[in-house]
């Protein structure tokens, strides 16, 4: 009946043959092909992350230090590439035909998908031509960046500097930050990153295969909107910085100065320095290589960080300790030394000075035997202490309640502990607690093991400025809409030492600008009150050293100043301090000083380099 | 018990089959419209609550469907056929405009596409006129007719621009072609067919000297065939006139997002652009999938909506991003398991007019399949039909539901229906 009857398997052999070819084709695509695979990872959602604009930073003037500037990265995603004319592009970005097709093609191995950096850090004058030809270049696309800038190329060591964060950093931090992601590396830009970074926005898109935005994910209902960093006031004035960078040029040291009521850093140098704008934009790496390569290490801020021998500067602080002690008569002449004193067989030098009437003098002339010999008095006072090591702890006791040995508190990271030895130190160090005055005296005049650092050698100079007290030194005096993290930051320390000890000192560092060792700093109209110190140091010639304040009453200013290796405090140190006051106080030299600036700003104490 | 009762006798492998895909497709429309975003409202509110409420109402019809006495397809057949015809034609006129369509009708809330329940109404009617006692299947007449029978619906719905739906009525040739009409005609179909996409193609001049060339070494070879070589003569004018007619027709009658499905089907990207957008994505969606998928719900593509029309057209992007090469494959084989298996009902029937009915059923099933899978993998142009019981969309839902079921009715009854 039905002749067609062997029709059926053509139909039935069509359906199979068609269902075969399909799941031969799904094969194909699903399993064997992984194109789609790649599509499918650059197709889906994509987090777009906003980055917040950077908070900025003030001088305490208002004046703008830190900045943020604009640079374009080219990038390629060599899928999207066709033939285009290589010659304008070289042009464009003043590279070589060459030089493009090298790094079309290291893309090309990276990956044909993923968008490749193809040049970075264009600045923005030569970026607008690029951007206007950019339709030239299919495959080719910008993308803006900002990178810190430094209008007055200064202060490269209290700002700090932002880097890529890295993997490590990723994981302690936890959350945040994403590889790529900037962070504050040092200064402020570190310790006060949370407040400046602001916080990251997070857009959705979907984003089609060619890397199109299709629009925004369900309406932006998770998109997150970015918030900007906050802005700072720096206590720093940038011209006084600028100035004691200058004068510090061709220098090894640093110059800290403080105003003493308050504990605000006027201006920190470490020297040498660098400019900052090395370390910001599209060289960072290859700069920071060379810095770091540096013999002279530029990197290293040594105004927090460098333990120097307070030597002399240490003195005024002896001499409130021994009579806060009661072992020191300040009005009691002192006469044993002639070119220095002896004790048991060892020999304390002295230079030539007249005689020593009172305390004040003491200081003014840097008597090495003077405050060797109080040292030991204070130290081995078994009126007052059953032993020594408790006589060394009590004296190390005023030393920590002046700042040194411990952290100031500074807000920068890495802050350095300088050193002030205590009995735990040297019954280690003998091996026995059977040691004696006479074997660590030279800690007396700030030699041996005492050391401070610059900022140390300033914050214990605020005391004596106070009258007694210090304030914990920082750098940022005010945050944008904020004043509470500030407040608890900064506290007043009391040293506990009498106000009429301290004007004693006091009078005794005023005569040493007056009439001793430090008369070369004298400012005409201002009086200063300072002490000069020659550290003995093991790496050569001694370090020059002079810490101050100014004027006597209801000072301004408080600096320390260290030059290394160039001799006499009143060499360098002094004149280099002077200059910073009479800058700071008068906000010019006087024309009769012009030719210690250019003494200054013309010594070269560097070594040449071989 | 009448041993010729229906219950006795239903397909439960058709009906298996059947509700394994119901369910998959449900699965799949509920993973494509999940929203994670908004899983608050109504679950009714979603696609997936309403395809529920569409698969209950299949149900209920597909009862009624083996409950009414198998005459009521077989005597009313034209009935059918004719009320359908009017209501394609009253959907031109009344309905409104969907997506530049006008196949919808409206009665209150309610909207449904008469398109898809014309499929199973011409299979009957076309059946009902094969299976005549006075119809000789050798007299061209015949066929005249019955091609007469499923143009006339497929015509209407070109005038409604529902081009895809109308498209499946070609399958009718296939049907006719497993009872008697000739073969050739398909062959023809399928030169046709070749020689459009090579018109689209190439440069109409190039394929028309190919042409020219194959026709003279024909007419060398064959120099001794008079017939022959009038053959070869007429074939080369008429293929040549089809060139030169699909290239007018390209250029100057098509409407652009007509001439758009081609260009990407043809991947000529030039006047593509974003064209391509919805295959690219669909392409990506189930290549990613690998070999066993990202799993239910994980799939990134079809759940940010990257594919349009992810619960009704691209249904099948869901399944093969989230189940991967298995999971297409095993629903492959599910479809072709149930098309294999209406062929062997068909074969079985006494009467005529179930088996054309049955062949009608198989056609445009592997019609839709072949179409909507073949164009979410790239194969075939975009043509938006449903994948059957899959997509979502109640008329397709119900209009396959009633396609089956009229079809195991009559199976069930086999021994008791005589034409």
């Amino acid at each position: 009946m039905d002749l067609f009857q062997s029709r059926r398997w053509v139909i039935q052999g069509a359906f199979i043959l068609v269902i075969l070819v399909f799941i031969l084709r799904l094969f194909y695509m699903q399993v064997v092909d992984e194109n789609y695979k790649q599509l499918a990872n650059s197709n889906s959602l994509r987090r777009i992350t906003s980055y917040p604009a950077r908070g900025l930073v003030y001088d305490r003037k208002q004046r703008l230090i830190l900045y943020n500037k604009a640079e374009y990265d080219l990038m390629v995603i060599p899928l999207q590439v066709s033939p285009f004319d290589t010659t304008e592009l070289a042009r464009l970005l003043d590279i070589s035909v060459d030089d493009i097709r090298k790094t079309l093609v290291k893309a090309r191995k990276t990956s044909p998908y993923k968008p490749y950096l193809f040049q970075k850090g264009i600045q923005a004058d030569q970026f607008q031509s690029v951007r206007e030809s950019l339709f030239q270049f299919p495959g080719f696309y910008s993308q803006v960046r900002t990178v810190r800038s430094y209008p007055f190329m200064a202060a490269a060591h209290v700002l700090g500097y932002i880097g890529e964060v890295s993997p490590k950093q990723i994981e302690r931090l936890g959350g945040y930050y994403k590889q790529g992601d900037y962070i504050g590396i040092t200064g402020i830009e570190e310790s006060y990153e949370d407040i400046l970074r602001g916080n990251k926005g997070v857009r959705y898109m979907l984003v089609d295969v060619n890397n199109r935005e299709q629009g925004s994910f369900a309406e932006g209902k998770y998109d997150t909107i970015a918030s900007p960093g906050l802005n700072l006031t720096s206590s720093i004035d940038i011209e006084l910085q600028q100035y004691g960078e200058k004068l510090m040029q061709n220098k090894i040291g640093s110059i800290v100065a403080i105003e003493p009521s308050t504990g605000e850093v006027l201006a920190m140098v470490s020297s040498p320095s660098y400019d900052p704008s090395l370390l910001s934009g599209k060289d960072r790496g290859k700069n920071f290589k060379m810095l770091y390569a540096d013999p002279n290490k530029p990197l290293f801020n040594r105004a927090i960080k460098a333990p120097y021998p307070p030597g002399s500067t240490f003195k005024p602080l002896m001499a409130a300790i021994g009579m806060q002690e009661k072992v020191i008569q300040p009005w009691a002449p002192f006469s044993m030394c002639h070119g220095g004193i002896n004790i048991g067989s060892l020999h304390i030098g002295c230079h030539a000075h007249g005689g020593i009437p009172n305390v004040c003098v003491a200081i003014a002339v840097s008597c090495n035997g003077y405050f060797a010999n109080y040292f030991r008095e204070v130290v081995d006072n078994r009126s007052r202490y059953k032993n020594i090591a408790e006589g060394l702890d009590a004296w190390n006791g005023y030393l920590k309640r002046f700042g040194l040995g411990i952290k100031t508190g500074i807000d920068l990271p890495n802050e350095g502990y300088g050193f002030a030895p205590d009995s735990k130190y040297y019954t280690k160090r003998y091996k026995t607690a059977d040691w004696r005055s006479s074997m660590i005296v030279s800690i007396g005049f700030g030699q041996g093991e005492l050391s401070a650092t610059p900022l140390q050698i300033a914050n214990m100079m605020c005391s004596f400025a106070n009258r007694g007290y210090w304030f914990t030194p920082h750098l940022v005096k005010q945050i944008q809409n904020d004043s509470t993290i500030l407040k608890e930051r900064i506290q007043r320390n009391d040293t506990g030492l009498d106000t009429a000890i301290c004007n004693i000192v006091v009078k005794g560092m005023e005569d040493v600008v007056e009439a001793g060792t430090a008369r070369i700093a004298k400012i005409p109209g201002i009086t200063i009150c300072g002490k000069t110190g020659t550290a003995q140091n093991p790496h050569g010639k001694d370090h020059s050293l002079f810490a101050c304040f100014a004027p006597k009453d209801n000072p301004k200013i408080v600096l320390a100043v260290i030059v290394e290796n160039s001799g006499f405090g009143a060499t360098w140190a002094a004149p280099i301090a002077s200059l910073m006051i009479e800058k700071f106080m008068n906000d010019s030299i006087a024309d009769n000083r012009k030719y210690l600036e250019q003494r200054m700003f013309d010594g070269n104490l560097l070594k040449p380099t071989p | 018990m009448d041993k010729r009762s229906t219950w006795k006798n239903l397909d439960w492998i058709m009906i298996g089959l059947y509700l394994i895909l119901i369910s998959i497709g449900w699965i799949s429309v509920y993973a494509a419209g999940y929203d994670f975003t908004n899983v608050i409202g109504s679950f009714f509110n979603h696609v997936y609550g309403r395809q529920l409420i569409w698969i209950g109402i299949s149900a209920i019809v597909a009862l009624a469907i083996l409950i009414i006495d198998n005459k009521f397809y077989t005597a009313l057949s034209y009935i059918f056929y004719g009320a359908i015809i009017l209501l394609l034609i009253a959907a031109i006129f009344v309905g409104g405009v969907v997506k530049g369509s006008r196949s919808w009708i409206t009665i209150g809330s309610f909207q449904f596409q008469p398109a898809e329940f014309a499929k199973f109404a011409t299979s009957l009617a076309l059946a009902k006129y094969l299976s005549a006692l006075n119809i000789d299947l050798k007299k061209a007449k015949t066929w005249g007719i019955a091609i007469a029978i499923f143009v006339l619906p497929m015509l209407i719905i070109i005038l409604q621009n529902e081009t895809g739906s109308a498209l499946v009525f070609t399958v009718f040739f296939l049907v006719s072609y497993r009872f008697g009409f000739s073969g050739l005609f398909l062959l023809v179909g399928l030169f046709i067919g070749v020689l459009v996409s090579l018109a689209l193609l190439f440069d109409k001049y190039y394929i028309i000297l190919i042409l020219g060339i194959l026709t003279a070494l024909t007419i060398y070879l064959l120099r001794r065939e008079r017939v022959a070589i009038m053959i070869a003569g007429l074939v080369f004018i008429l293929s040549s006139g089809f060139v030169l007619a699909t290239d007018y027709i390209y250029m100057h009658v098509m409407e652009p997002h007509q001439k758009q499905r081609i260009d990407v089907f043809l991947g000529r990207e030039a006047n593509v652009k974003d064209a391509d957008y919805n295959v690219r994505q669909s392409k990506i969606a189930i290549g990613s999938g690998g070999l066993s998928g990202k799993g239910f719900l994980q799939g990134t593509l079809t759940k940010f909506n990257f594919v349009p029309e992810q619960t009704s057209d691209f249904i099948f992007c869901t399944i093969g991003e989230e189940y991967g090469f298995v999971g297409s494959s095993v629903l492959l084989l599910l479809f072709l398991g149930l098309l294999i298996r209406i062929l062997f009902v068909a074969e079985r029937q006494r009467s005529r007019f179930s088996k054309i009915y049955a062949y009608a059923v198989a056609g445009i099933i592997f019609f839709h399949l072949f179409i909507n899978i073949g164009m979410t993998i790239g194969l075939v142009p975009v043509i938006g039909i449903p994948l059957p019981f899959i997509s979502y969309g109640g008329s397709s839902m119900l209009a396959f539901t009633i396609l089956l079921f009229i079809l195991i009715k009559l199976d069930a009854d086999r021994l008791s229906v005589l034409r």
